[in-house]
């Protein structure tokens, strides 16, 4: 990984103020001599690793198995019948093949939603980091604190005001509240304030150009690793998203997987339902294998972007 | 300059706000005209002709097949069938869209026992002046009673209905030597034996349900809940009561009894490895097990309720639910005009051939339905136990009319008998308070 | 809230500020508009009308009546509220160390060079975080089965006899135990990038200086990742606060552990939903919204300023 830190990674979190852009070596091992390979240091991450690994394990091996093998076999061994196949055949062609459009549905949001979260939290990042305008401080404080107040109390209000504005049960409904992202504001503004120097911007500026062109031409491109980044923390927020949509959409045209996968959970637990046990988890797979291979396809530019920060969606 | 700003800024959030308060102030008052609406057969008749679309919530699978075969029948109406979640997730679904009043479904189902809070409040059209009081005969006592949710009014018409049975595997019956009870005394000892035979397999499963808890409570005699309007007691000290927590002590106390959450994956497991050896529960199970425990098939049985008093044939229902028309859905004679196709006319038979069991009296006396053999109970006529069950359910029995915000604490309060030193009896007098509180809150005078 | 900055102003050397502001001027609003115009809308509006609503109460019979702030003196009597609160505290005072120290000492281990097959422990423990937490709930729930799931099998094959993570005693742990799985790899991340990008002239003067592992790790690296511990425990706290997803997709497979009131987010949504008394969920909400502020606001003064 090492070749690809960029001049703008020289993230926030450590770099001394005043030296916002550096050109870094690529980063040789740090520490005193060249670090021998630990077996010991190896093996108790080992622990961490197994840890995160063995429920993504019974995911894959019961995602091979059918209903009736779900029930009757050790969670973490596979099945006589190795049914994987034609469990995802089926989740896509069960009840008129609506998971298909619920996968598309997902996209839509994720797309639109986290897209839009991406670009306002890179327009709002680099207003904190670079502009003295009259309520600066008090912004980030205020979406502090709204974040603090517990979302599910908030979703009744929202229902009702969205409901009077017409948006509930339209994409509108899951897309709007996506477009926010308080990390993703932060990690902009904290990755903004060390990527873009100032004498650039102003350089720019006396050039003539508009403050729009600016942020297009000069701004923009330094902030190409914070904005994989925070794309891609918004793109699993949206695609995990749960709550809102479950109160907002009721038509299950407009379904995102999240909230597909649990109907389908419900529906063992009505008269006359059929348990479809298999198909959810198979379809748990499913929904996490986009995610997976984006983590994979763009982890070279995504570690790079990252600085500082958590947050719990 | 700070101040500007912060000036600014609650301008801006005021302007939002009077947004979001316009949705509370058009949630008012706006009672047009009281008393029942009155549609006639010739209104129905002319909104078929008319044809429209009409939305209905439901989660019932068979329904689909009725949808369709009402719109090809009338062409001109487009029957929008939307599964809104299961149960409370539809019921919050309905609630928030009539808070907002908008997006109201022209139909909804709902279970018998959450109807008595739309029906007190005005949220679901009284159907007398549809005519439907008419139709009382049509349907058996439990669901009718249902319907009426404690008060004078019909306030759906019922879809399915949930008459109790008892379940049993009869492959671990006879592999242990064991007599199908026919009271609850003799269920207790054939709980014993089967633990001790093989203390891996349960006579049941039991993690806390509210809706079974009231169910067996029906049947042991018990009225725990007086309605009349806003006059609400609660009571659950009576003898009934007390019979159905004497012996469920038992079973809890030795350990007689699955503590497996019914619905869940592992409940599924248990119903088809045996461990889980019987069900008391509503008539309609015999599509789940057939659907969800396949490798089970043939093992099962069914049979009478055990009874409280020996020689008894008293019953009750669980579960079950009607097909509603809110009060501020739309199209109402169209929408009446489907209740009736799906409730109590062609569409019964439709759903009965999807596996769902019927509220119709008409149906469940046919010979047709009774001579019914269900492969998966090895050729059993099992109807023929569930249709005598349905015709002895007692009708007096009534539910909250906050039921769902009772059956919610459940699991809070009497849920302790089942993982602490609680005992039933505790739990349902803590169960009982947390009601009567909750009742007094919101404007009801409740009496314990 | 204000004094809340990017960690940069909290560097250790006494330096100017970060980055030369342009002059004070309105500029900045065109770029911050269109994120606080969507905020204003999500979070503001609904929160300013959830604080109209905690002024009323509304009854199933007999409608809606004003009551000034009798629903704050409730709330603040309320038994159930505050049992919440306080299990929610447990959770965060237990949860989050281990959870922030595991992903601490993954992030140490990954930046020390001395792991074999780097690259795949990191994304490995990463992964979890991109499971939806429904399903993830879901899949620790059947592995928790003691009857069918992974614990009693392990319980049949050693002739163990593990208790029931399920139980109400052990319940809350087996939700910490989630939502650690969940975020370790999310943490991991954060704290790993920002030690990444700690300049090599540190380590270099740290070498002349002769300083051990252990001296490089207390003395350099901690330090300069304090901004990301910071902003990390900020936000584990507002989600151990806000713990929602877990215990209520846990409530279907233990009813009697997991009470409708069990965290205060719960609690909220169950007065909400089920009880219909959306004026004193409202109000519950405030209150849990005004602690959480406060002692994110208190980590964050004593986080940042403790000094180097």
């Amino acid at each position: 990984m090492t070749s690809t830190v960029t001049p703008a990674s020289a993230g926030p979190a450590a770099s001394p103020p005043g030296s916002a852009v550096r050109l870094r070596t690529p980063r040789r091992p740090h520490s005193p001599g060249r670090p021998r390979r630990s077996v010991l240091l190896t093996v108790l991450t080992s622990l961490v690793l197994l840890y995160s690994l063995v429920p993504l394990v019974w995911l894959l091996i019961s995602a091979t198995k059918t209903q009736e093998g779900l029930s009757r076999s050790f969670g973490l061994w596979f099945d006589g019948d190795f049914a994987l196949w034609d469990n995802i055949a089926e989740t896509f062609t069960y009840d008129d093949g609506v998971f298909t459009r619920w996968l598309l549905n997902t996209l839509l949001y994720v797309v639109v939603g986290a897209g839009g979260a991406t670009f306002l939290a890179v327009l709002g990042g680099y207003a904190l980091a670079k502009f003295d305008f009259p309520g600066r401080r008090a912004v980030f404080a205020v979406v502090i604190g709204a974040v603090a107040v517990p979302g599910t109390a908030l979703a009744v209000p929202t229902f009702l005001m969205f409901s009077n504005m017409g948006l509930t049960d339209t994409p509108w409904a899951v897309i709007i509240p996506s477009l926010i992202s308080p990390f993703g504001l932060y990690l902009m503004w904290v990755f903004a304030s060390e990527a873009i120097p100032t004498e650039l911007l102003e350089a720019a500026r006396i050039d003539g150009a508009g403050e729009v062109r600016t942020f297009f031409t000069v701004a923009l491109p330094l902030l190409a690793p914070g904005i994989v980044t925070v794309s891609l923390f918004t793109m699993v927020a949206t695609w995990n998203n749960f709550f809102l949509p479950l109160i907002m959409i009721k038509d299950p045209d407009w379904y995102p997987l999240t909230l597909g996968l649990h109907s389908w959970n419900a529906q063992a637990a009505t008269a006359g339902g059929q348990p479809v046990f298999h198909l959810v988890v198979t379809g748990s797979l499913i929904t996490i294998v986009p995610l997976i291979a984006a983590f994979l396809m763009l982890q070279k530019y995504w570690q790079s972007g990252l600085a500082a920060g958590s947050v719990k969606e | 300059m700070r101040k500007h700003s912060s000036r600014r800024l609650l301008r801006g959030t005021a302007l939002v706000c009077a947004l979001a308060l316009g949705a509370t102030a058009c949630g008012g008052s706006d009672d047009e005209g009281s008393g029942p609406k009155t549609v006639s057969e010739s209104d129905v008749q002319a909104a078929l002709k008319k044809g429209g679309t009409l939305t209905v919530w439901a989660w019932e699978p068979t329904l689909k097949q009725v949808a369709a075969d009402f719109q090809e029948e009338h062409p001109n109406v487009k029957v929008n069938l939307v599964n809104a979640g299961t149960g409370n997730d539809q019921y919050k679904a309905l609630q928030n869209a009539m808070s907002a009043k908008k997006g109201v479904p022209d139909v909804a189902q709902v279970e018998y026992y959450a109807m008595g809070q739309y029906a007190l409040t005005e949220q679901l059209t009284d159907l007398k002046g549809f005519g439907a009081d008419k139709l009382a005969e049509k349907f058996s006592p439990g669901p009718w009673n249902g319907v009426k949710a404690g008060g004078e009014g019909v306030y759906g018409l019922p879809m399915d209905s949930g008459p109790m049975a008892l379940f049993y595997n009869k492959k671990v019956f006879d592999k242990y030597g064991i007599e199908v009870p026919t009271t609850w005394d003799e269920y207790v000892d054939a709980a014993r034996a089967l633990h001790k035979a093989d203390p891996k397999a349960y006579i049941t499963n039991d993690a806390g349900d509210a809706g079974f808890t009231t169910s067996l409570l029906w049947q042991a005699g018990s009225r725990p809940y007086q309605v009349d309007g806003t006059e609400v007691g609660i009571d659950f000290t009576d003898e009934g009561a007390k019979a159905y927590t004497g012996t469920w002590q038992k079973l809890l106390d030795e350990k007689l009894v699955a503590p497996v959450t019914s619905w869940s994956d592992e409940w599924y497991k248990g119903l088809g490895d045996g461990t889980i050896a019987t069900l008391a529960i509503g008539a309609w199970m015999p599509a789940n097990l057939a659907s969800g425990v396949k490798d089970a098939a043939g093992d099962w049985r069914v049979a009478p309720l055990p009874q409280w008093k020996a020689g008894g044939k008293a019953s009750a229902e669980n579960g079950g639910s009607a097909l509603t028309l809110p009060e501020l859905g739309k199209n109402e004679a169209l929408a009446y005009a489907f209740l009736e196709y799906a409730g109590a006319g062609e569409g019964v038979d439709t759903r009965v051939k999807g596996g769902a069991f019927p509220a119709t009296t008409e149906q469940l006396n046919s010979e047709a339905f009774q001579n019914t053999e269900f492969p998966y109970f090895g050729g059993q006529q099992a109807n023929r136990i569930f249709a005598d069950s349905a015709a002895n359910v007692a009708d007096d029995w009534s539910y909250l009319p906050y039921q769902v915000y009772a059956n919610s604490i459940f699991n809070d309060t009497v849920g302790k008998a089942y993982v602490s030193d609680t005992t039933l009896a505790e739990g349902l007098k803590t169960w009982q308070e947390a009601s009567v509180e909750y009742g007094n809150e919101q404007g009801f005078t409740v009496e314990k | 809230m204000t004094t809340l900055q990017p960690p940069v102003a909290a560097e250790p050397r006494p330096a100017p500020p970060p980055v030369r502001r342009d002059r004070r001027s309105w500029t900045g609003w065109g770029f911050i508009g269109p994120f606080v115009a969507v905020f204003a809308l999500v979070f503001l509006a609904p929160i300013a009308y959830s604080v109209h609503l905690s002024l009323f109460r509304d009854q199933l019979i007999g409608g809606t009546t004003f009551v000034g702030l009798d629903n704050y003196e409730q709330a603040l009597q309320d038994d159930r509220f505050w049992a919440a609160l306080g299990r929610v505290s447990l959770f965060l005072c237990v949860q989050v160390p281990i959870m922030l120290g595991i992903a601490l000492l993954v992030a140490l281990a990954l930046d020390s060079g001395r792991l074999y097959g780097k690259n795949f422990f990191r994304i490995s423990i990463f992964l979890p975080y991109a499971v939806p937490a429904v399903v993830a709930t879901l899949m620790w729930s059947f592995m928790y089965g003691t009857r069918f799931g992974l614990v009693s099998d392990l319980n049949d094959a050693f002739g163990l006899s593990l208790p029931d993570p399920l139980s109400p005693d052990l319940v809350l742990a087996a939700i910490g135990n989630i939502v650690t799985w969940e975020f370790v790899g999310y943490n991991m991340l954060i704290f790993y990038s920002a030690l990444r990008v700690i300049p090599n002239s540190l380590y270099e003067a740290a070498e002349i200086d002769g300083a051990g592992q252990i001296r490089v790790i207390t003395a350099i690296k901690l330090p300069a990742i304090r901004g990301a511990l910071v902003i990390a425990t900020i936000f584990s706290i507002i989600g151990s606060f806000q713990l929602f997803n877990e215990p209520s997709v846990m409530q279907k497979l233990a009813p009697n552990a997991i009470t409708t009131d069990y965290t205060p987010n719960y609690y909220t949504y169950s007065l909400s939903f089920s009880g219909q008394q959306h004026n004193y969920s409202a109000t519950v909400a405030i209150v849990m919204g005004l602690i959480t502020m406060v002692i994110a606001y208190v980590v964050q003064l004593r986080g940042m300023r403790k000094g180097v």
